[in-house]
């Protein structure tokens, strides 16, 4: 009982890592139809930078907020300057996220050095959390509700305001948009910038599970994919549900056969793009 | 090129080992496998029009089962590599399957994520890829009873291998179905007009170019005599997609200068600097900034310029 009450719980957890990770990545292909290749790196540069700021701030928190805000800055400077130069050409974006994400990842061995940094789960939420005799894991339940608040608050802000709506309009149809006069350029800043900045705070609030580590953008980027990829690309919904499940299937995966835990990764991924290559709530086919 | 040129050519490769050090006849094989992987990856970059990022996936997979089964069975090369290609290709034609449900960068991110997911097995299924150790103890191949742990041989070897695999490239490319490959390319629409099944062409060129990328594995583990993950990570696929776009894709020798200038750089950049990631990175930017037909094309432009300023 204990066993699956925990492996749901690092489940749960895992699936609001990666919907941190995967939603940006996935607001960025659906607005700008740049699949960035930069996130698995922004992420890692993230739990890095957040490593840095315990160090000053011992707050997980406030540590979290201050590398999502370095790092929405180094993904807005790398918008504005770099992609934008190469505005039309989605591939060549494309290739320059890559460079990028090598680059990132060597000046992180070359600043932070090789060997993982574990980052430390705040005071009060070492002792799990014991309810009807079971113990409950009390960081990871932390973990999945600033996901699903940070879920609630996308939502909110997708659905419910001017910029949200612009964006919606931008991902449907961007020469429409454009031409009703919505600031499609200052948009793709905004959203680079907000993913970017999930993707950072998401490195934070991960460093108590995964520690820093160089290697730790090899490690998310192919499960960001396989989110987006899942979900389908430019939804919110689609990021969640597709982190929930991938956050089940390669938890229960390593768990019950850890040999052959990124073979069971292939199977949704193969089973929707098989019988809906849009992805399960995709509104665009890539 | 004219005749003396090719003529020239053929005669520096040919007479290279008795010019060269080993070090540079080793470095010279290694341009070659690295040749033959990047002309593998242009048959779809290039004149196909799709973008993989996962080509590594061929070349360590067919590492792999060469290792694993020289190690568990200790057959003979002659009959491990028919299997290992075999294997190699049907595994392609599988992923060719579910990545061709998406053009573009759709198919750009399966490729990855299909790749990235066999690089992870190989770290954690260790009891076949004996993990992050890798399989070693493994050997180079005695075709016809020669030696190929001289550097010199190993290097006709690869060559002759080159030249068969560049010269059936070039044959797949010019031939009619090359043609409804790049018509697939360039108006995908059009071709379906036409009666052209563009989604069987493309299949066919991926698992194509899958066999080639599966032959430079074969021939990269032949050398190295050792196989790790990092064969099949994203770094080895961008480097074959950096030779290609660097030596300018859709050409037959771009993909060859290009991988030589790869090799040459990692080669120089991990002796001297150890900062080969992050060469890398700003090489593929730079090259996307300022130079995005590549080489190849820019130089043949600049010949152009040139003749027609002498005339």
């Amino acid at each position: 009982m204990q066993f699956w009450i925990i492996q749901t719980l690092n489940s749960f957890a895992l699936g609001g890592l990666l919907f941190l990770l995967s939603a940006g990545f996935s607001l960025i292909f659906g607005l700008m139809r740049i699949a960035n290749l930069t996130h698995g790196a922004l992420f890692m540069l993230g739990a890095y930078v957040g490593v840095s700021v315990l160090k000053v701030v011992p707050n997980l928190w406030l540590a979290a907020l201050a590398s999502g805000a370095v790092i929405a800055v180094f993904g807005g400077l790398l918008e504005r300057f770099i992609l934008r130069r190469l505005a039309g050409n989605s591939l060549g974006q494309v290739l320059v996220t890559l460079g990028f994400a090598f680059i990132i990842a060597d000046l992180c061995l070359i600043v932070w050095g090789g060997d993982p940094i574990p980052v430390q789960t705040p005071e009060f939420l070492r002792p799990p959390l014991i309810i009807g005799g079971v113990a409950f894991p009390a960081y990871r339940l932390a973990v999945i509700l600033i996901a699903v608040l940070t879920a609630i608050g996308l939502y909110l802000l997708m659905e419910r305001t001017r910029l949200g709506a612009m964006i919606r309009a931008g991902v449907d149809d961007m020469q429409m948009a454009r031409a009703v006069g919505i600031p499609v350029s200052k948009l793709f800043t905004v959203v680079f910038c907000l993913g970017a900045a999930l993707a950072g705070a998401g490195g934070v609030i991960g460093g108590p599970i995964l520690s820093a580590y160089p290697g730790l953008d090899a490690d998310m980027l192919p499960l960001a994919l396989i989110v987006v990829i899942l979900g389908g690309v430019g939804s919110l919904v689609g990021a969640f549900v597709g982190s929930v499940i991938i956050g089940f299937v390669y938890t229960f995966g390593t768990a019950l056969m850890p040999d052959l835990s990124y073979v069971i990764l292939f199977l949704p991924m193969i089973f929707v793009i098989a019988f809906r290559p849009r992805g399960l709530f995709g509104r665009l086919s890539t | 090129m004219s005749r003396s040129g090719w003529a020239v050519l053929f005669a520096l490769l040919v007479g290279l080992p008795w010019i060269a050090g080993d070090f540079y006849v080793n470095l010279t094989s290694q341009i070659f496998i690295a040749a033959i992987f990047a002309a593998s990856l242009n048959l779809l970059v290039g004149y196909g029009g799709l973008t993989s990022l996962g080509h590594a996936a061929y070349l360590g997979l067919a590492a792999y089962a060469s290792g694993w089964m020289y190690l568990k069975f200790g057959l003979s090369h002659w009959i491990i590599a028919p299997f290992a290609l075999l294997f190699t290709t049907m595994v392609a034609g599988l992923f060719g399957l579910v990545a061709l449900r998406a053009s573009g960068l759709g198919f750009l991110m399966i490729t990855l994520a299909l790749s990235q997911v066999l690089w992870g097995l190989a770290y954690r299924w260790a009891s076949v890829t004996n993990g992050d150790n890798g399989l070693s103890g493994l050997q180079r191949p005695m075709p016809f009873g020669i030696n190929l742990e001289r550097p010199a041989a190993f290097y006709f070897f690869a060559l002759i291998i080159l030249v068969i695999a560049i010269w059936l490239m070039s044959r797949f490319v010019a031939s009619p179905f090359g043609a409804a490959l790049r018509g697939a390319r360039d108006q995908p629409r059009r071709m379906r007009a036409l009666g052209h099944n563009v989604w069987l062409v493309r299949w066919i060129t991926y698992v194509y170019a899958g066999f080639w990328g599966a032959v430079a594995g074969l021939l990269y583990v032949y050398y190295h005599k050792y196989i790790h993950p990092t064969s099949l990570s994203l770094t080895n696929s961008a480097e074959a997609l950096l030779g290609v776009i660097a030596g300018g894709s859709g050409t037959l020798a771009g993909p060859i200068i290009g991988a030589a200038i790869v090799v040459i750089l990692k080669n120089y950049a991990s002796a001297y600097v150890e900062r080969w990631n992050m060469l890398l990175g700003f090489v593929f930017v730079a090259i996307v900034i300022f130079m995005p037909d590549g080489l190849v094309p820019g130089l043949s432009r600049l010949r152009a310029r040139w003749k027609g300023a002498k005339k």
